[in-house]
């Protein structure tokens, strides 16, 4: 189906789509770290509670599948026509990339989305279509407590290994495609383009760093 | 100093290729790369061997006809310059150098070291012109360009279309070249009036091709001899997205 899109208009759709689902992780950041906060869970589960009931929220939840898969298939066509593009490989490997992790998009955005697609199972069709006990908060306010399922599952050495692995690969693949997305949008100004690459550098590192806290504090506290 | 060479053979575009290792003695640091090719050739013809072919003219990096992929780079090792301006002081003595042809589908060997690049040909007659009108010869100074935009256009019409760019890129991507070509057009009034229809046209071309997709590795502006800035592959996309939301048709 997207074969018949250019190279360019493929890259434009990549690079919506990838900063559209960058500031998804930052809505999901902030809320993940409420649980850090606040013993009880409460402000974690209202906010989750929040999430899950808002017809807005409702409502962009499909736009944001929708560019979930718009992300994927792009990429994986491209992916595919890269390869296809030099049927010959060079006998010594060319090392002049100065985007390094730009190497790696395909790797880190498969491992990322077995994650997702483990993360999913674990959270998200736990809380929709399973049973996750409520709890009543001296407030008088009742929500499912899905901050015990995080807590649950943070227990667990080998998950939060893989939770840390698959979130560090997450941040190199933001790393690139922050600035990536950026330039193929035309982007591209030299007063302003090493501003967005230190940027994303340092909003990878701080996704990375806030995401990677939360199980690290659960599992040795 | 003494060398061994090891170079892509392929006798034909059909042919099966294979490497095959050569010794070179006594090469002076100050040859030029192609020039030490040169020597083994002389050698090669005296053995009664085949020669190994390469594409090589104007030797004073301006014609972009030399196009060796060595020890994993276009143009060898050193920035800013092509095969022939690349001399042996480069290397250590005793060191094993690979020697490769450009490697992409678009860009099928020819034999050994040469490829065909009439890909980059097409993609200029998709687009890669100045529609000419027949007339008078108009006074260069009719049209007021501002110093900076004929700079940078100058910059871009700096490509030579050696093809450095595809070979370096992981993903044999041709944006480098093609966004150069849109560029020094779209920069200037001259060019601007056929530039949305130029952009999509070009683009188009490189597609069908079988070039790949720019992963905006940046590899190509690293190895490309005019050292020419990925920000007009960013023009070029520019170009391109307001060429599909704003054309006539």
């Amino acid at each position: 189906m997207s074969l018949k899109y250019s190279s360019v208009t493929k890259k434009i759709v990549m690079s919506l789509a990838g900063l559209f689902l960058t500031s998804f992780l930052v809505v999901h950041l902030l809320i993940n770290l409420l649980i850090l906060f606040d013993p009880t869970r409460e402000l974690f589960n209202e906010a989750a509670h929040f999430m899950a009931t808002n017809p807005l929220i409702q409502t962009f939840q499909y736009v944001l599948f929708f560019g979930f898969i718009l992300h994927i298939i792009f990429g994986l066509v491209l992916q595919i026509q890269n390869w296809m593009a030099r049927p010959v490989r060079y006998e010594k490997k060319g090392s002049s990339e100065q985007s390094y992790f730009s190497k790696f998009m395909i790797h880190t955005g498969a491992i990322v989305f077995i994650f997702l697609i483990i993360h999913f199972a674990n959270f998200f069709v736990k809380a929709k279509f399973g049973h996750v006990e409520a709890l009543t908060y001296p407030s008088g306010a009742t929500y499912e407590d899905l901050g015990m399922l995080v807590v649950n599952l943070f227990q667990d050495g080998a998950y939060v290994i893989f939770y840390v692995v698959a979130i560090l690969l997450l941040g190199f693949h933001l790393d690139h495609g922050f600035q990536s997305a950026f330039q193929s949008l035309g982007l591209n100004h030299s007063r302003y383009t090493p501003f967005i690459k230190l940027f994303g550098t340092l909003f990878s590192v701080a996704i990375t760093l806030g995401f990677i806290s939360i199980p690290l504090v659960i599992y040795f506290s | 100093m003494d060398l061994t060479l090891k170079i892509w053979r392929q006798a034909s575009a059909e042919g099966k290729g294979k490497f095959v290792n050569y010794q070179v003695q006594n090469i002076s640091a100050d040859a030029s790369f192609l020039e030490m090719l040169d020597i083994l050739n002389e050698r090669l013809v005296v053995e009664g061997e085949d020669p190994v072919a390469f594409d090589h003219d104007c030797r004073e990096g301006i014609c972009g006809a030399c196009s060796i992929y060595i020890n994993g780079r276009p143009h060898g090792p050193d920035r800013g310059i092509t095969t022939c301006q690349m001399h042996m002081r480069n290397f250590k003595d005793g060191e094993t150098i690979v020697i490769e042809p450009w490697r992409a589908k678009p860009f099928p060997v020819i034999k050994d070291l040469m490829v065909d690049r009439s890909a980059f040909d097409a993609i200029i007659q998709a687009g890669g012109y100045v529609s000419v009108s027949t007339g008078g010869v108009p006074d260069a100074n009719a049209i007021p360009i501002p110093k900076r935009k004929a700079d940078e256009a100058m910059d871009a019409a700096a490509c030579i279309g050696c093809g450095a760019c595809v070979a370096a890129c992981k993903n044999a991507s041709a944006m480098l070249f093609v966004s150069a070509k849109v560029s020094q057009f779209a920069l200037l009034p001259q060019g601007r009036l056929e530039a949305r229809e130029r952009v999509q046209k070009m683009v188009a071309k490189m597609d069908e091709l079988g070039f790949g997709n720019c992963t905006n590795t940046y590899a190509c502006e690293a190895e490309c001899p005019k050292e020419i800035s990925v920000s007009h592959i960013a023009r070029m996309n520019r170009e391109f997205l307001g060429a599909k939301l704003l054309s006539e048709k």
